[in-house]
């Protein structure tokens, strides 16, 4: 247990200065670049858009939060402790609503949609793949062409060909939003009905693409192990084709773990934008929402919630691969 | 080298990957040859052709000798007037009266129905049970049939400036009819047009091309980079091989997509050509190349002829040219594959949220996307909006990565099958 104790903290330790660069990108890219939105709030409340007087409230909001006039290392730690206590300022698009407001109801729609979704797909992808790896023959010439065609279909493009087969030209499921445009937010049977109702385009959309991609992976990575040597000395030992294909698959499936961890920011940055193609509550509505509304802080904002998420994402990855490898905790012992 | 490239051409994959690849690189070569007009072009005005052939509505009614027709007109018109109760009540006097079996009578079918009436209706037959109106009624009925029969010409008219009264300009007959050949403005959209009335085929292809470019330039880019930071710390080892390992691990975890989205943002509207997001791809997408340079760079640093070079006191920059590079030239061809794909799906999902290339001189297949999602191609059915666009990224990148699967089943033989 010391080991992994080791480990654990290693991770942490490593993930915690990862979001600090994070947190710091966030704030200063932007910041870096000929047309940063600090001005460019500044300029919209000199020049009057449509709203003046609102567009001066954000402008007052936003001065008095962020400290525009002092040196970018003060206006870094106001924004880091407004940040910390959750605050990020008024909507533009939005007004008045805060951005944490905004933000706090769409962060739990892509959890809720994503988290399952991407687990579902890792492991049926990965159950897929072994299988075809295993079986070889038919199986695998059918499926794994499908899978390679699959795969390369992007999780909007899943979205669109899914939303237009089931729910405009089959017209079985709804086309848009998270729960039905007639209802408000409770805790009725019906409100609970239509979010299931809703929730099944998207969701299969991202199975189905993360499927894909880890059933490719997966079967080659079986196939590798199959024919290694450990396997053909379990044979000689006469040793059960079940027990065998389960040593394969738990060597196997090592790598995939960490692939996981790799690719999960490409993953998610895919998922948000399918949800985009339903009109899903999420972040990435919201993120559309941010970008057509020149809405800055909402934008800043969402960036920051996303990367955290994705952050979190890994560092539980990395966090179950210290227990599953046994190589892990023997490393560190050393 | 040769042999290696002929092994290369017999992997099934490569092939079929490299022939779809080539086949879509030809049409967006030879495409604009001969479809010259600009692909931005506006063809036809409102939202959402479906594909076909369509004339000029003007010109059909203006030219007199240069219409199509391109329905059956009589038909259609018979059609539109044969009203449904109408034809409700000549279903049933034909049920009744004619002996007609109601399976035969097909009210949406007005030809077919007219003909039937027309073979069995007969004034002098018995009727049995019906009362005088009734059959006076059905004696109208009779003779509006017989009018709708009857052609009825179609009158053109042009609004006077003066007085804004109509004046009949000409008499069009239904039976009057033009060679197809001879109308001058006629447009064939094999895909429709998309919500600014343009041919998205034409502009399918045009931004084709520019998507392809973004991916190259971006592969260029991330490839360069990843590959001189990937030999740097591979080769040096020490302080600079933690400091690269380090920033590279913070920026596979830092998702790339995120950092597009803020810079994207940030460089404004004005600034965001195609160029500048090839190159902000670019720039954000070389983690993924220093990871596998360096890791193959490290099994090879201490191979005996990078040994023996550096006792032969070589310069650094020569060993690495001359005993590194070949030896990791086709993980790197493979990695600038990688990068040319998603390079491109990058590019479309930016543009999805509405940070693409700002221009209104060329499409990308991001920008049709975001289009036909902006004016909800997806929800009225205008499949065709959208649909080409989906298939096309699929289709490079599923080329592009068979290609890099052959590539890696020749040159890394513990995977071959």
């Amino acid at each position: 247990m010391k080991g992994l104790k080791k480990y654990y903290v290693q991770k942490i330790l490593w993930y915690l200065l990862t979001l600090v660069f994070a947190v710091v990108l966030n704030f200063v890219l932007p910041r870096l670049m000929p047309g940063d939105p600090v001005s460019a709030i500044a300029g919209k409340s000199v020049s009057g858009m449509s709203d003046a007087t609102k567009i001066q409230k954000v402008y007052q909001d936003y001065t008095e939060k962020f400290g525009i006039s002092k040196p970018i290392y003060v206006q870094f730690f106001t924004w880091l402790k407004n940040a910390l206590h959750g605050d990020f300022g008024v909507s533009f698009s939005q007004f008045p609503r805060t951005v944490s407001d905004i933000l706090s109801g769409a962060v739990w729609w892509t959890v809720c949609l994503q988290l399952p979704a991407i687990v579902l797909g890792w492991v049926l992808g990965n159950v897929l793949g072994a299988v075809a790896a295993y079986r070889k023959g038919v199986f695998d010439k059918a499926i794994l062409p499908a899978f390679l065609f699959v795969s390369n279909i992007p999780a909007f493009g899943m979205a669109i060909i899914l939303l237009f087969v089931f729910g405009v030209r089959l017209g079985v499921l709804p086309t848009s939003g998270g729960y039905g445009f007639n209802m408000m937010p409770s805790a009725t049977w019906a409100f609970v009905k239509s979010v299931i109702v809703h929730y099944q385009l998207p969701f299969w959309s991202i199975v189905l693409i993360t499927i894909g991609g880890q059933a490719i992976g997966m079967r080659s990575m079986a196939i590798y192990e199959l024919n290694a040597d450990y396997v053909k000395y379990s044979r000689f030992l006469g040793i059960k084709d079940r027990t065998i294909v389960k040593y394969v698959f738990r060597n196997a499936m090592l790598p995939q773990i960490t692939g996981l961890a790799l690719s999960l920011g490409t993953m998610m940055g895919g998922a948000l934008v399918a949800e985009i193609i339903f009109s899903y509550p999420g972040l990435g509505t919201t993120l559309l929402a941010a970008v057509t509304g020149q809405d800055y802080p909402l934008l800043s904002a969402c960036t920051l919630i996303i990367t955290i998420m994705v952050l979190l994402a890994n560092l539980a990855v990395e966090l179950i691969y210290g227990i599953i490898d046994p190589r892990v905790k023997a490393n560190q012992q050393d | 080298m040769k042999n290696r490239i002929r092994q290369v051409f017999h992997s099934g994959k490569f092939i079929t990957g490299f022939v779809i690849f080539i086949v879509i690189l030809l049409t967006i070569f030879i495409y604009p040859l001969i479809i010259t007009r600009d692909p931005l072009k506006m063809m036809g005005e409102g939202n959402f052709f479906r594909p076909g052939t369509y004339v000029s509505k003007s010109e059909v009614a203006g030219s007199g000798d240069s219409y199509q027709l391109n329905v059956d007109a009589a038909a259609a018109q018979v059609d539109r007037r044969l009203k449904n109760d109408t034809r409700g009540f000549m279903a049933e006097w034909l049920e009744k009266y004619g002996g007609v079996k109601s399976s035969e009578i097909d009210v949406s079918d007005a030809d077919g129905l007219i003909a039937l009436w027309q073979d069995h209706y007969d004034l002098a037959a018995e009727q049995k049970g019906m009362t005088a109106a009734k059959k006076k009624k059905f004696r109208r009925l009779d003779k509006e049939i017989r009018d709708i029969m009857k052609s009825k010409a179609l009158f053109l008219a042009e609004k006077n400036e003066e007085t804004g009264d109509l004046e009949e300009v000409e008499e069009l007959g239904e039976t009057e009819y033009v060679n197809e050949k001879d109308i001058q403005n006629k447009h064939t959209f094999p895909l429709g047009t998309d919500n600014f009335g343009r041919d998205v085929l034409t502009e399918l292809v045009a931004a084709t091309r520019s998507s392809l470019k973004i991916g190259v330039i971006a592969g260029v880019i991330a490839t360069v980079l990843g590959l001189i930071l990937g030999l740097l710390a591979g080769y040096l080892g020490g302080f600079a091989d933690n400091l690269i390992v380090f920033f590279t691990n913070l920026f596979t975890v830092i998702p790339s997509f995120v950092l597009l989205i803020l810079i994207s943002y940030s460089v404004g509207e004005s600034q965001r050509g195609i160029m500048m997001v090839a190159i902000l791809i670019g720039c954000t997408s070389w983690p993924w190349t220093t990871r596998s340079v360096r890791s193959q760079v490290m099994s090879l640093r201490n191979r005996d002829h990078v040994n023996l070079s550096k006792l032969s006191g070589h310069s650094t920059i020569r060993i690495i040219l001359t005993d590194i590079l070949p030896y990791i030239a086709s993980y790197v061809v493979m990695a600038f594959i990688l990068q040319i794909s998603s390079g491109i799906l990058s590019e479309a999902q930016l543009s999805m949220i509405g940070l693409g290339p700002a221009t209104t001189k060329t499409a990308t297949l991001g920008l049709m996307m975001n289009w036909a999602t902006m004016y909800s191609a997806h929800l009225n059915g205008s499949w065709w909006a959208y649909f080409p666009v989906v298939l096309m990224i699929a289709l490079i990148s599923f080329s592009l990565n068979l290609m890099n699967t052959g590539l890696d089943q020749v040159f890394n033989p513990q995977l071959r099958d």
